[in-house]
């Protein structure tokens, strides 16, 4: 997104529309509206070349309390919606907003292969592990024996880890952040933002209608020191209310060990997101609760061209090899005749 | 008749030259006998000639049967003749088979007294049980309703090739010119455009191309010099209006009149698709036009596809998915998304038939009910359908004027017939193209109703960049004007009429209907799509035979010309030939309250000019078709 124009400068709340917010109070995501306001504000992004486009469930309708061009498509299409807008029109910046079903169940697909390609979008992907919208079923997140009105004895499905299967399709940006962890939450959506590439956030979001507190061993009080690691790069990965515990590499496997004793910081697993090689990343991404703590953080972060710059080069080197586009050539290619 | 003498330099013998007004030549072989290059090779040849030509190609489904097998028999069929053609032929009246699966599978076709030229050294024990013979079929009694030539091709190819050092499987590639210059000597062919096309293929490999124009020329001085052929025949240039030709079929049509599109409103052409049969071929055209700001983008699936599209015409591109009857399946709920965000977007299928996968390299015109009906809710959408390869071209045009001028999706159902079938295509003057005026709101400080409306009850296309225009869409019930998610149910009746009237104005756009024969009578035959030849073809016979029949070809299906309603009235029956079970009949008698009878054909292949005639007289004679 390029932005060349002088603007006045935004504050979060001209990114408010006149629509009135419909989550339920208490609601996860308005923590999330609250702070992607802020960052747009913070990053000057003008509001006509902001295009959010979501799918459909409650985080889809983040659209409509955004002051920009809003799609909200339909069950899991946002991702190629916005591929489409991307291609079309370079020069916007594109978000899309989707949920643990929209994108990871119906959307899966479109989610695998956007990121694959690597359009310059920022997905933020609200995990409630949840289908909230439609009241309450188990989503491809839920947890095993997740007991939901579709699973009343319950569920029988293995979820699936989102920033697993986003590192799996070759994501050049992946993180993950807690809604109640605002300050996080923003550092994470302008890091985001700014990436260029696919920028993939698993947020978790709790939804205290139908899903109450299934974050609450990494946000609440007493228990979230000990249940998540926040990633920095190039920093050892500590932990604990105390910060005296840390994860070391015991071959391919982290293990949680407590600092002293002979161990030092130097032990300790050394965060590096720019790492070219996807391992380190995927492997922090299999570090699950309750066997460890989660971390937290950007995962990854690596440069590669992008889908849309690559196509526009190819049209580029088209039109130095062939010259611009002439019909009159066109029509007459390949053999012809004149008949008199 | 006349005679000519003929001579190769050595000997001289007489051979008799017969005039003849129209040949239908079919080529058909092996999946690797190159049979497609040499049905294209002598369609360019004959339209060079001046003669009019009009082309089928027959492909099997599967990519590499194996060779010799019924299942890898890939055909060409070439109609040519000195009057103006409509159909590629219904009855072959030279066949060429390079084995005896080919023969097997083409022979039906010839007719009696037909010219059967087969490569008899491809007849062997192994290649006849392949086919499924237990005798070999040229020694059958059978045969003798055709005039058989048995000739050693491979043979007499590798002895014309032996000079460029080739050998096996190098030299065994150009037996299908050898074949096509005895063909063309049979009709008198020029041979140079064909030996200009192996100069400009194969210029940077010299001895292939030796050896290819060794087999061309070796082809067709064995017809010449070889006593076995005594008859040759010419079919004289047929009166067609000036100008500059090409060939074209109707994917390339469809692909050029895309671009086309595009170009005169100045916009980027984006295309969304997902590879599928018979589709694919506008994706591969439309890939090779970047510098034209072409933007292919070949999807993840249908779905991807279709919504990448949406997309795009959101942001402004000329916009246009294309696809097959199973992928408009999938893209059936976007469809509806773009009925409601209302934006401008175009869907080309390419029939094939079906259900299911069906018959993926076969034609059929079954998806007119899916087109009209496939969604959910009350969802109307345009749709057109060009009658030949040749007016794909105007019709990929026509659909983003429709679309771009009513802010509406629009289907464009051609067919595989269409698609692969090819005909000459004088070559448009581009000023003469119509203009495509497209128009978006520009910046405001005042707020924006992204659903306000015009005359055409169009709503604005306010494009993503434009500043003061933010505004929100999606598939949720709008208010009128603002555009807000609105569930007020006078609302959304309101908007549910005016989504329809907005289509159905469309009828206040397009060109009146033409009429074959005249405006009123005995019976007239209505069609749409791809029968239009073998209608229209028809319709001229009996006519000459002085029967009370006319024929009118729908190209706007919905909403459909106005005077449609008053032409059906005016006739005392109406026949609808389709290539389905009957969906445009059944709309004509739902809509009109006519007695109309379909008549119906669902075997993957086009109608015969016969078949129709035989419909008209029947039903004239009131018989039941
Ligand atoms: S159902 Fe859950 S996710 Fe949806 S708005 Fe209510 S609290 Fe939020």
């Amino acid at each position: 997104m390029s932005n060349d124009t002088v603007q006045v400068e935004l504050k979060p709340k001209d990114y408010a529309t006149d629509q009135d917010v419909r989550w339920c109070p208490g609601c996860g995501d308005y923590a999330i509206l609250a702070q992607a306001k802020k960052v747009l504000a913070g990053l000057g992004i003008p509001r006509e070349n902001l295009v959010v486009v979501s799918g459909i469930g409650c985080s889809s309708r983040f659209p409509y309390y955004i002051e920009s061009y809003g799609f909200h498509s339909i069950h899991g299409r946002a991702m190629a919606i916005a591929t489409g807008v991307k291609v079309a029109n370079p020069e916007l910046s594109v978000w899309v907003v989707t949920g643990d079903g929209d994108g990871l169940s119906i959307g899966g697909n479109h989610l695998l292969h956007t990121i694959r390609r690597n359009v310059d979008i920022t997905v933020l992907l609200f995990n409630n592990q949840i289908y909230g919208l439609t009241k309450g079923q188990y989503s491809p997140t839920s947890p095993m024996g997740k007991k939901t009105k579709s699973s009343p004895q319950g569920s029988i499905d293995f979820p699936l880890r989102p920033l697993s299967v986003a590192i799996g399709a070759e994501a050049t940006f992946v993180a993950r952040t807690i809604d109640v962890n605002v300050k996080h939450l923003g550092y994470i959506l302008e890091r985001a933002a700014r990436h260029k590439g696919t920028s993939f956030i698993e947020i978790y979001q709790n939804c205290n209608i139908f899903n109450d507190g299934a974050f609450e061993y990494v946000t609440g009080k007493d228990v979230k020191d000990e249940n998540a690691v926040y990633l920095e790069h190039n920093k050892p990965l500590i932990f604990g209310k105390d910060r005296d515990k840390g994860i070391r590499l015991n071959g391919m496997k982290p293990e949680i060990v407590s600092l002293g004793n002979g161990i030092t910081e130097d032990d300790l697993l050394f965060h590096d997101e720019k790492a070219e090689d996807p391992s380190l990343a995927y492997l922090l991404s299999r570090m699950h609760y309750p066997n460890a703590p989660e971390p937290m953080g950007v995962f990854r972060c690596v440069e590669r061209p992008t889908y849309e710059d690559l196509l526009m080069d190819q049209i580029e080197s088209s039109r130095k090899a062939n010259g611009e586009g002439d019909l009159e050539s066109l029509f007459a290619s390949g053999e012809t005749w004149t008949v008199d | 008749m006349v005679v000519s003498t003929q001579t190769d330099g050595k000997s001289v013998r007489q051979v008799k030259v017969i005039e003849t007004s129209q040949v239908t030549v079919r080529f058909c072989g092996d999946s690797g006998d190159g049979m497609q290059l040499a049905g294209t090779q002598m369609t360019t040849a004959s339209a060079i000639f001046g003669n009019d030509v009009s082309t089928f190609p027959d492909f099997p489904a599967e990519i590499r049967a194996p060779a010799g097998s019924l299942a890898g028999v890939s055909g060409f069929q070439l109609n040519f003749s000195s009057h103006l053609l409509r159909t590629p032929g219904d009855r072959v009246t030279a066949l060429i088979a390079m084995n005896p699966a080919a023969l097997k599978t083409n022979i039906a076709d010839l007719e009696p007294g037909g010219i059967l030229v087969v490569n008899d050294d491809a007849f062997s024990k192994t290649n006849l049980a392949k086919a499924g013979y237990d005798e070999n079929p040229l020694d059958a009694a059978g045969m003798s309703q055709f005039k058989l030539f048995r000739i050693p091709i491979d043979k007499l190819n590798a002895k014309v090739c032996e000079s460029t050092g080739l050998t096996g499987r190098a030299v065994s590639r150009c037996r299908n010119f050898f074949a096509l210059g005895l063909v063309y000597w049979l009709y008198g062919r020029p041979m140079d455009p064909t030996l200009r096309w192996i100069e400009s293929k194969f210029g940077g490999k010299p001895v292939v191309a030796e050896a290819n124009t060794l087999a061309l020329k070796g082809g067709y001085y064995f017809g010449e010099t070889a006593e076995m052929f005594p008859v040759r025949y010419v079919v004289p240039k047929a009166d067609i209006p000036p100008g500059r030709y090409r060939r074209i079929s109707g994917n390339v049509a469809t692909a050029l009149g895309l671009i086309t599109a595009a170009r005169l409103a100045g916009k980027p052409l984006f295309y969304g698709s997902y590879p599928i049969t018979p589709a694919s071929d506008i994706l591969h055209e439309l890939a090779r036009y970047k510098n034209f700001d072409v933007r292919t983008f070949q999807a993840e699936d249908e779905i991807s596809a279709i919504c990448s599209t949406l997309g795009a015409a959101y942001t402004g591109n000329f916009a246009v998915t294309g696809t097959s009857g199973p992928g408009i399946a999938l893209k059936s709920e976007a469809i509806g998304l773009a009925v409601m965000t209302e934006l401008p977007l175009v869907i080309v299928c390419v029939q094939r038939g079906g259900p299911s996968t069906g018959l993926p390299t076969k034609t059929e015109q079954a998806d007119l009910n899916q087109a009209l009906f496939g969604r959910n809710g009350e969802c109307p959408v345009c749709i057109l359908a060009p009658a030949t390869p040749g007016e794909c071209f105007d019709m990929a045009i026509e659909s983003f004027r429709i679309a771009t001028e009513y802010m509406v999706p629009v289907i464009m159902l051609t067919d595989g017939y269409l698609a692969n079938g090819a005909e000459p295509w004088r070559i448009p003057d581009v000023a003469s193209l119509p203009k495509i005026e497209v128009k978006h709101p520009a910046a405001s400080e005042n707020g924006f109703l992204p659903y306000a409306r015009d005359a055409k009850l169009a709503r604005p296309w306010a494009l993503p960049g434009t500043p003061g225009l933010q505004h929100r869409i999606g598939g949720l019930e709008k208010a009128d004007g603002d555009g807000n998610v609105c569930y007020d149910p006078e609302n959304h009746e309101h908007m549910i009429h005016t989504r329809q009237k907005k289509v159905e104005g469309i009828a206040e756009t397009i060109p009146p209907t033409e009429m074959f024969g005249d405006d009123s009578g005995e019976l007239l035959v209505v069609g749409w799509g791809s029968t239009y030849g073998a209608i229209t073809s028809a319709v001229e016979r009996c006519r000459a035979k002085g029967m009370d029949v006319s024929s009118i070809h729908i190209r706007y299906l919905y909403p459909m010309p106005k005077d449609i309603g008053a032409i059906l009235k005016r006739f005392k029956k109406v026949m609808v030939p389709e290539m389905n079970l009957g969906q445009l009949v059944q709309l004509l008698r739902a809509k009109f309250l006519v007695d109309a009878k379909g008549l119906n054909k669902v075997q993957g292949k086009p109608f015969m000019i016969s078949d129709i005639e035989r419909g008209i007289e029947d039903t004239l004679n009131g018989k039941a078709i």
